[in-house]
């Protein structure tokens, strides 16, 4: 997994999965799949261009949280993009009016697989106060989730 | 969106006190005001507010000496403005949405390469 670029505007992400594109595709665009691996209740939810697609949080001690999004483009098995407010993890906050980020997820052949690239932008827009906050509420319950992810993915 | 792994480790010591300074909601006010509005005096920041001049003065030399504002005099008044330490704010910021992505993406690689 690489990370690139000195912006405070934007995050990329590159990760190379031993998959074909096809079920990298299903794993990113099925609600529900989509769900099972990011950590939200998409259960009977579906993806489309426009659609508000909302779910509760599935991570322990988070499940008091909404993941909601504004899905903007699906282009089959290449490229999947939607809206969001990043890090609204204050349930007693509203973000409704304050700027969203994009998120982009393309798909590429490799040899190995597939390339997923994601890119998250629009964070220069995100108040500054706002984001002092989130990084407040990184909590340690969260460094040793991290530890049983790598544990289970290693 | 769902929350992540802290961008603990290396590097944090450092930032502490400029952590510290933004753990308080006056100050993050301040800060956020001074986002919004640019350099501004103690008594445009105190007008309209239930926080006395001396506690706002308080708050800011707080904020100043966690470098992420100063003061500079304009004739008889000093103007409060942003400093550039805010932009490690910014990068810290993108740290921990970075690592959630990290997270995530381990777990997309777990369930896209396993048995089928």
């Amino acid at each position: 997994m690489s990370t690139t670029g000195g912006s405070t505007d934007r995050i990329e992400k590159k990760i190379v999965l031993r998959a074909p594109r096809a079920k990298v595709w299903k794993a990113l665009a099925d609600a529900p799949q989509f769900g099972s691996w990011f950590g939200v209740d998409l259960k009977g939810a579906s993806f489309a261009p426009g659609a508000r697609v909302r779910g509760k949080v599935t991570h322990p001690g988070y499940e008091h949280l909404t993941w909601d999004v504004v899905v903007e483009r699906m282009e089959p098995e290449r490229l999947l993009s939607w809206r969001w407010h990043p890090y609204a993890v204050d349930p007693k906050l509203d973000y409704s009016k304050e700027p969203t980020t994009l998120v982009v997820f393309e798909l590429k052949d490799v040899p190995e697989g597939t390339l997923l690239t994601v890119v998250e932008s629009g964070f220069d827009q995100i108040p500054l106060s706002r984001r002092a906050e989130a990084w407040r509420m990184n909590d340690q319950g969260w460094a040793a989730q991290m530890k049983n992810v790598e544990r289970h993915v290693a | 969106m769902s929350p992540s792994p802290g961008a603990r480790g290396a590097g944090l010591d450092a930032s502490a006190p400029l952590f510290a300074a933004l753990g308080d909601g006056t100050r993050l006010r301040l800060v956020s005001r001074l986002g919004r509005d640019g350099p501004t005096s103690i008594t445009r920041l105190t007008a309209g507010g239930d926080v006395t001049r001396q506690a706002v003065t308080k708050h800011l030399h707080v904020l100043a000496h966690a470098g992420l504002v100063r003061s500079r005099r304009r004739g008889r008044e000093s103007l409060w403005e942003l400093q550039p330490r805010r932009l490690e704010v910014a990068r810290r910021y993108l740290d921990a949405i970075s690592k959630q992505w990290d997270v995530a993406l381990g777990r997309l690689k777990a369930a896209v390469e396993g048995d089928d």
